[in-house]
């Protein structure tokens, strides 16, 4: 993204009071997922019955195209394992809505790379969230790196330049980053590195899995040499609190520039906020998505005045504007304080002083195991529900 | 190549522009790159320049004035490097 010329007052001013539809949005096609990665920010894994239908989502893409959405990040679960993915695709295309669209690689046959090399509106995302089979099929399940790296040699045999090969940063990945560049620079494609958020099942991981502070302070420097070689999705804007802005609209876009459509159609304020307090609404209303987005009150409280809280007096809050909601919610810290990952070590305190018990969990789980049980999961149901389901 | 507002340009066909208050969205589909035109009267430059036999000239008609004119080339430029815009024949 650039910003071109002629100061009629800041950017971010404008994107925090919200825009009349959303700069781009992400799209969530199905709850359905082969892999089963522990830090799932939607605890994908089985599909819902009640997912939107190939019309449904068509009258989405319509409505996209009249709103000119010039692009949606469609992801899930594993998008591909829709049977009407890639009409789908041709569809939003035909309709002037480019796709970027994320994948495990399992279903890039050399013949879907070729055909997505032919095509200009859409890009391909490849996740992968270790340099080495080891780092990364400890989160994202045994094969998995083969998988991803075959679909990236589809890609580049095909002649895809420029695809994505995505990676969440985590406390296991942060010292292979100079290798996941390599591997981009490889098949001719561009990393994206995001943030570990502690959403759908990467709760239970999080504590455990999320950079140090060290670390943090590593990968911020290692973004900041690379500028816009690397992209980040906005991801890392708490750390501009370091000093220097990275590349980037540096703000949280939720309800205001991006939200998230999931598969049943439900609207969240953005990717990492799959929970009854980030709700506005759903597709199927009356009014459609452009109704949500335009008249939800969820969407024009975000848009409205923030109190920085107890951030407020701080004097870099207005380099990291109290950071990430959906890391605060899912850490159980206020919404009006310091990202839990606050670069000043803000968040620490309030981190070790919190009854990580009481952290809000969303209800809405595809999983297709029960989520790895906490400590202090005592629900007398958990072994019993084991049972019912026959899979173990 | 460098950029020469006396030459005739137009905004490239895989270019899509979404008005909004601040000035615009433009969105470039083959190269999937983003960029925010802050300001309405460099939309309407952008609109304006296929039909207009200059850049110069399509400044002119948004009503840039002389003192102006010097921020809104260097803008043009930003959008010619990154092939938002392009150089058309001059007879087109």
């Amino acid at each position: 993204m650039s910003a071109v010329a002629a100061p009629v007052g800041r950017l971010v001013d404008h994107f925090e009071s919200g825009l009349d539809a959303p700069i781009c949005l992400t799209w969530e096609l199905t709850y359905a997922c082969n892999l089963a990665c522990v830090h799932c920010l939607s605890s994908s894994g089985r599909r819902d019955p009640r997912e939107l239908s190939t019309d449904e989502c068509k009258a989405v893409i319509d409505e996209l195209q009249r709103m000119q959405v010039f692009y949606v990040n469609v992801g899930g679960g594993e998008p591909t394992v829709r049977r009407d993915f890639w009409e789908l695709l041709d569809y939003a295309t035909a309709h002037d809505v480019g796709v970027k669209f994320s994948t495990n690689g399992s279903r890039i046959t050399p013949e879907i790379a070729a055909r997505l090399a032919a095509s200009d509106y859409v890009d391909v995302q490849i996740s992968v969230d270790g340099a080495t089979a080891e780092v990364n099929d400890a989160v994202r399940g045994p094969g998995s790196y083969a998988t991803a790296i075959t679909a990236m040699e589809r890609l580049a045999d095909a002649g895809f330049s420029g695809f994505k090969v995505s990676v969440v940063v985590t406390r296991e990945n942060l010292s292979q980053l100079d290798a996941f560049k390599a591997i981009a620079d490889r098949y001719g494609a561009q990393l994206r590195l995001t943030r570990l958020r502690p959403s759908g099942r990467g709760a239970d991981v999080w504590d455990e899995l999320h950079p140090t502070a060290t670390q943090q302070r590593e990968l911020y420097e290692w973004l900041l040499a690379r500028g816009e070689e690397v992209l980040t999705g906005d991801s890392f804007f708490h750390l501009a609190a370091y000093g220097e802005a990275l590349p980037g609209l540096n703000l949280c876009g939720a309800g205001r520039v991006v939200c998230l459509i999931d598969p049943v159609g439900d609207v969240y304020a953005c990717p990492f906020a799959i929970h009854e307090a980030f709700l506005a609404g759903n597709v199927r209303q009356d009014g459609g998505f452009a109704r949500v987005w335009r008249e939800s009150e969820l969407f024009r409280e975000l848009r409205g005045p923030q109190s920085g809280g107890a951030c407020a007096s701080c004097g870099f809050y207005d380099s990291c504007r109290g950071g990430c909601m959906a890391a605060k919610f899912f850490t159980g810290l206020p919404l009006d304080g310091p990202d839990p990952e606050c670069v000043l070590g803000h968040g620490e305190p309030l981190l070790a002083a919190r009854d990580a018990c009481a952290a809000p969990r969303s209800p809405i789980d595809h999983s297709r195991r029960p989520p790895p049980q906490r400590a202090c999961d005592e629900d007398p149901l958990t072994d019993f529900w084991r049972v019912v389901d026959g899979q173990h | 190549m460098a950029f020469e507002l006396e030459r005739p340009w137009a905004l490239d066909d895989r270019v899509a522009l979404r008005p909004e208050p601040f000035g615009a969205l433009a969105y470039h589909f083959g190269t999937r790159r983003l960029s925010f035109l802050k300001s309405r009267k460099l939309l309407d430059i952008v609109r304006g320049l296929g039909e207009h036999a200059s850049g110069r000239e399509a400044c002119t008609a948004a009503g840039v004035s002389d003192a102006e004119l010097p921020a809104y080339a260097r803008a043009l430029e930003t959008l010619a490097a990154s092939g938002m815009i392009r150089e058309r024949a001059a007879a087109s």
